[in-house]
């Protein structure tokens, strides 16, 4: 029954999803606002799930002394640190407004830890293509080129070095060749095989086919 | 010669970083005015923002995180000022958790008060919060804006949407009241009663998902500002119509800025994003150079073989 029941509860869902998007109409409608909201409930709960398992996960990092047990000891700290000051220590329901100490910590702890993490990236990017964005082939040229016009063509640059063309030879208006026609065209691509991989996988959970979710073997 | 090239190809990736850095802080204090041409994409979205009517109710989805912040902070205070000054309604919401704290930090930045309260019929109002002062115009908290925080659901919620709008955000974020208490939600009980989706997006859930169901499905129209990153996903939807026009990263935001005539922080880093596009450029150019010109004349042609 460990198995069943989930099987059923999952093709028992995921019909009336499917058939509802066809058919919005009683008992179909209903049947799916019910299901939408225990998803809702569900992921709300997943929330604690995930913040308990981290939890475990670093205290038994920082009692075993694993490597880099120390920044387990951060993740514990900042984790009680923003749940205690939110909860306590910020004004009730209006922790969220400008003053309170959770504004406060997420004004100027947390936006700008996570504005300079994503801002390594252009660092990066530019270390990386210095050392491996190479000419070595046909494919790699074409990609290498496809790059140079895109990064060129999105900003005034690419329109200054080439102001001496014809207007529909300017890198600007090349860019948006490549990003309205090329791009358009690989990302339907990619899009449609993906729809089509999402509806055979789906089906096949649907029908209890496909039960790797279910954990085990 | 070719020490010369090989000691190029070896060099210390802290001089890159440095250049990269002297590029990317350098034009911020020079400010560089440079032109900015509007793309269809970004002039799309425009129009279908200059066609809405006054009072026109809009639901802004802000679907990110302070880590996107740079690119996609500048186009909501675009957007908000422009809603503020065109008499436009909004709704902000967010499929992410932090999305609807990054939509009231947008509000707040756009008030030009200098004053930090007001008393009026005997209570306190704050300005960034109660009400926001753009030039010679006022929005007031819960009848020309509101903010109704965060729903987890993912796509889920948008399709919940559809059918009841008051099931899926209950209340608002500020007061914890039933939103049906504030005069913007008059009229408003499922997606459909909006007239148009803002959509401030920098991965899942997002743009993606706001085609699939709220344009698809129930049939409203959606403009999207993406980050540099995720606007290729977006482009596909353009064309079929499905989108009404993309803010594609740092560019998209700065055309956006010069339509809606309030230009700041968008077109103030397009300098230093142009300047950072130049050196990596050439970090590729002289990286191939150094490449072919340390490799042996066999290698190459194995390479082309």
């Amino acid at each position: 029954m460990r198995r069943e029941i989930p099987l059923i509860l999952t093709g028992i869902v995921g019909i009336t999803f499917f058939v509802q998007f066809f058919v919005p109409h009683s008992p179909m409608r209903e049947l799916s606002e019910t299901f939408s909201d225990w998803y809702s409930i569900i992921s709300a709960f997943a929330i604690w799930l995930g913040g308990l398992n981290l939890m475990k996960i670093s205290f038994e990092k920082v009692y075993k002394k694993d490597k880099d047990w120390f920044f387990a000891v951060t993740t514990i700290v900042s984790f009680f640190l923003i749940l205690i000051v939110g909860l306590f220590f910020s004004g009730g329901r209006q922790y969220l407004e400008q003053g309170s100490g959770y504004d406060w910590l997420y004004r100027n702890i947390y936006s700008p830890l996570s504005a300079t993490m994503f801002a390594l990236l252009a660092f990066f990017v530019a270390s990386a293509s210095y050392r491996a964005f190479r000419a070595r082939n046909a494919q790699a040229t074409v990609l290498l080129l496809a790059a140079f016009i895109v990064m060129a063509g999105r900003t005034p640059f690419g329109d200054w070095i080439t102001v001496f063309l014809p207007e529909g030879w300017r890198l600007s208006n090349l860019s948006n060749v490549i990003m309205n026609y090329f791009n358009v065209a690989g990302q339907r691509a990619i899009m449609i095989g993906i729809a089509l991989g999402i509806v055979s996988t789906s089906l096949r959970i649907i029908l209890g086919i496909e039960r790797s979710h279910l954990g085990g073997e | 010669m070719d020490k010369f090239w090989e000691r190029l190809l070896t060099i210390d990736r802290r001089v890159i970083f440095v250049v990269i850095f002297l590029a990317l802080s350098v034009p911020i204090f020079l400010q560089i005015g440079l032109p900015i041409p509007v793309t269809r994409e970004v002039q799309v979205l425009y129009d279908s923002l200059e066609d809405l009517p006054r009072d026109s109710k809009i639901l802004v989805s802000c679907d990110f995180d302070p880590g996107s912040e740079p690119e996609l902070q500048p186009m909501a205070e675009a957007a908000f000022k422009y809603f503020v000054e065109n008499d436009l309604r909004f709704i902000v919401i967010g499929l992410w958790p932090q999305g609807p704290i990054q939509g009231n930090r947008a509000i707040e930045d756009i008030d030009e008060s200098d004053d930090e309260y007001i008393v009026k019929d005997g209570d306190t109002l704050y300005f960034g919060a109660d009400l926001v002062v753009v030039g010679n115009d006022t929005a007031w908290y819960g009848i020309d804006f509101i903010n109704l925080g965060f729903q987890v659901g993912q796509e889920l919620v948008i399709q919940r949407m559809g059918t009841s709008f008051e099931a899926t955000f209950p209340s608002d974020r500020r007061f914890g009241r039933p939103q049906k208490e504030f005069p913007i939600m008059d009229g408003i009980y499922r997606l459909a009663d909006f007239d148009f989706v803002f959509n401030l997006s920098a991965g899942y859930p997002g743009t993606v998902e706001w085609v699939q169901f709220a344009v698809d499905r129930f049939h409203v129209p959606v403009g999207a500002a993406n980050t540099a990153v995720q606007a290729p996903l977006a482009y596909p939807y353009l064309d079929t119509g499905q989108l009404s026009g993309i803010l594609g990263g740092m560019k998209g935001g700065a055309e956006f800025e010069k339509l809606v005539g309030h230009q700041a922080r968008a077109t103030m880093f397009m300098t230093s994003q142009t300047m950072a596009h130049i050196f990596v450029m050439l970090f590729i150019i002289v990286g191939n150079i150094a490449f072919f010109a340390t490799m042996k004349k066999s290698d190459r042609r194995g390479i082309r073989e």
